[in-house]
């Protein structure tokens, strides 16, 4: 009996090793991958803010008044002014497609026969 | 194990029969017995001395290998945790409210210089030299050659001229990673911007600090690593700030002004929407301040935040707001106009003479000096303090720029009765047109005292009462009437309801002993639409003429006034504000896209 308990107690102290010790390899690969996984949120922060940069270095105002001069002729942009809002009413809506005819009316004349003079 | 017995009965009876002694046997036997328990004794002890010795062999030659694994492997701390994101410790970027960028960073390098390593220094500095021409190639020799073992050639290089370092190929030119403050809008908003320059310096990285304005202000907050990266957003917005310093540079070349200073707040929050100071420049080439000479000369000189000017008649609201606030006056009241007056041995004049007398509202609408001088003497020196204290005109503002404390309001030495009457029309108290926006930002706000902040959406305590709601009002009906039928009528906007008054101050001499005849300080401040303010503006010029006219005319009504209304034009769309056809909303007029 005591031989049992024994060899199951090294058992047992040979696999919490075993566990300790994936698990120890394990934290360590995970905090390499954290570590990666900042330098790739590092990489990517530092494309971006380049990328904001000239987004916004692009469209600063002054230059984006300048092409819209340039290009007056094509685009035709104005600064807004507050004649720019107007009332629905102004709207030139498309006129209204007349309703299908469901009673059709026959209209003799319709009929006549054009070679006919008129009278 | 054979036993051998001690006494064998054979060798015994053999021994008896010879007559020796058989005891001796025994004991003969019994020494061989302990010799061989000796000897097995020993070689056991010498087996477990051996595999210890193994032991201790394995564990040793283990602890050297890792010993010279570690010495030979480069440094690295053993982490049971990591830390936080390592980039998102640089400065934070600006935005305006809609968060687009004012300010951020870019990666760059400096460049720096070991001579102990330079393989051929002459060529070297005739390379740097023809890369970046401001070196002086003499200098550098002298640097190479000398003792120093470490020099620092440029801060910041762009990526070409680093490719083009490296093309010289010496291995004594080294790069040290840089973060460069960047400002993409260039001029705009230089003056609240303000700039950054590089604080201590290191070879892998360098402290980016705020020299001026908010980046000198919220220096600590930018640089705060709990933040995490998250911007600065301000009140300003960027349209709406570019299009006001159009406007303004378009106004003050055509005046031939000295400067300029706009400021479009929003009424009910004081939160600034655009606030420009004119000359300026660029915050990603900061100019040096000057070293002697008026530092108002200077383009890094703000105009709005840190000038303090008599402003002239755009005071006359507030004595007029005092007047009614303490009941003396109603808008209706007549007020004697009757000039010139005379007070001790000051005379004050108007600017055309109104007639013996004039209504409240006329008092302001005509701007007649006589007239608010005769409110102001109903409650005295010592009210009006009290009364201009509180509308804050007394103290620097609290906007958060650090120049802010430098705008102080220059107060008379004594509060004298012929102060109170010259203050009256905003002569003898100078303060900032900052100061002059957050007071008639408290008349368009219903009476609540309002406080210039340049952050979108802070919480902020509400202020505390100033006037009531319906003197609040009165004055707004007044300002409108300026407007509609005064000294400001170019000013007015159709469809925005433009109230505000005119100032046309002129300019003290810088040596004292009077005012100057032809220099005159020319403001607009006002409010729109004037029945329910969303926001108020202030624009002022230094030392403006128009000249379109036989006479040169330099009035606020003539100056200030249409480079204001042309400003409201071009910005209320942007902000957002339909015209509205003046008394009533039309009818039928509903928003399809906002």
């Amino acid at each position: 009996m005591r031989g049992v308990i024994y060899v199951l107690s090294a058992l047992a102290v040979v696999a919490l090793g075993f566990w300790a010790y994936q698990e120890n390899y394990s934290t360590q690969q995970s905090l390499r991958d954290v570590r990666q996984l900042y330098a790739r949120i590092g990489a990517a922060h530092a494309r971006l803010g380049m990328l904001n940069a000239e987004w916004a270095y692009l469209n600063r105002p002054d230059r984006l008044r300048d092409l819209a001069d340039l290009n007056f002729d094509r685009l035709g942009l104005l600064p807004l002014r507050p004649e720019a809002f107007g009332q629905i009413e102004q709207v030139g809506f498309p006129p209204e497609m007349l309703p299908p005819i469901m009673n059709p009316v026959e209209v003799s004349s319709a009929f006549m026969n054009t070679d006919e003079e008129p009278l | 194990m054979i036993r051998r017995p001690l006494r064998p009965l054979a060798r015994i009876l053999k021994a008896r029969d010879h007559g020796e002694n058989p005891d001796a046997i025994e004991r003969e036997n019994l020494r061989l017995r302990h010799e061989e328990v000796r000897d097995r004794a020993r070689s056991r002890a010498e087996g477990r001395l051996l595999v210890l010795g193994g032991f201790f062999f394995i564990a040793f030659s283990a602890i050297a290998l890792k010993m010279g694994g570690m010495a030979g492997a480069p440094a690295e701390e053993p982490r049971a945790a990591d830390s936080g994101n390592p980039i998102i410790a640089q400065r934070a970027d600006i935005t305006d409210r809609k968060g687009r960028i004012l300010a951020t960073n870019l990666d760059t390098y400096a460049l720096y210089a070991q001579p102990p390593q330079m393989i051929d220094p002459a060529r070297s500095a005739a390379e740097l030299v023809r890369i970046f021409p401001e070196l002086d190639e003499q200098e550098l020799l002298e640097d190479f050659a000398g003792p120093r073992k470490f020099l620092w050639i440029r801060k910041q290089i762009s990526p070409e001229q680093r490719q083009a370092v490296h093309d010289i190929g010496d291995p004594g030119l080294l790069f040290g990673p840089r973060e460069m403050r960047i400002y993409p809008n260039g001029p705009i908003a230089s003056h609240i911007l303000g700039g950054a320059s590089y604080g201590r310096e290191g070879v892998s990285s360098a402290e980016v600090i705020g020299v001026a304005g908010v980046e000198r202000r919220f220096d600590a907050y930018l640089r705060d690593p709990a933040n995490e990266g998250a911007p600065l957003q301000l009140s300003l917005d960027l349209t709406v700030q570019s299009a006001v310093e159009e406007v303004l540079l378009g106004g003050m070349n055509l005046l031939n002004a000295r400067g300029a200073a706009a400021v479009l707040m929003e009424a009910k929050t004081g939160e600034i929407v655009a606030m420009a100071s004119l000359p300026d420049f660029d915050p990603n080439n900061r100019p040096r301040p000057l070293i002697k000479g008026s530092p108002a000369d200077s383009p890094l000189f703000n105009r709005m935040v840190q000038g303090v000017y008599e402003l002239g008649s755009v005071f006359k609201i507030f004595t007029v707001a005092q007047g009614l606030e303490m009941g003396l006056i109603q808008p209706s009241t007549m007020i004697d106009t009757k000039g010139p007056m005379t007070w001790g041995r000051f005379r004050i004049r108007d600017f055309h003479d109104y007639g013996p007398q004039l209504s409240a509202t006329d008092v302001i609408v005509e701007s007649s000096n006589i007239g608010t001088s005769r409110i102001a003497l109903m409650f005295g020196a010592q009210k009006q303090r009290e009364f201009l204290g509180r509308l804050g005109m007394l103290e620097p503002t609290e906007v958060e720029m650090v120049e802010a404390p430098t705008g102080k309001p220059l107060l008379p030495a004594q509060w004298s009765e012929i102060s109170t009457m010259t203050i009256s029309y905003g002569h003898g108290l100078s303060v900032t047109p900052l100061h002059l926006a957050a007071g008639y930002a408290t008349l368009a706000n219903g009476g609540i005292k309002v406080t210039p902040t340049l952050l979108h959406n802070a919480n902020r305590a509400p202020g505390e009462r100033v006037v009531s709601e319906q003197t609040a009002a009165a004055t707004r009906a007044m300002l409108r009437a300026v407007v509609s039928r005064g000294t400001a009528s170019l000013g007015d906007v159709e469809g925005y309801e433009v109230g505000g008054k005119t100032g046309t101050a002129d300019k003290p001499k810088e040596n004292g002993g009077g005012y100057y005849k032809d220099k005159v300080i020319s403001t607009f401040a006002g409010m729109f639409p004037a029945t329910d303010p969303e926001y108020v503006f202030v624009v002022t010029f230094d030392e403006p003429v128009e000249t379109t006219g036989s006479i040169p005319r330099r009035t606020a009504g003539w100056t200030a006034v249409p480079v204001a209304s042309e400003m409201i034009r071009r910005t209320a769309p942007l902000l957002g504000l339909r015209p509205q056809v003046e008394g009533a909303p039309i009818e039928g007029i509903s928003l399809a896209a906002n």
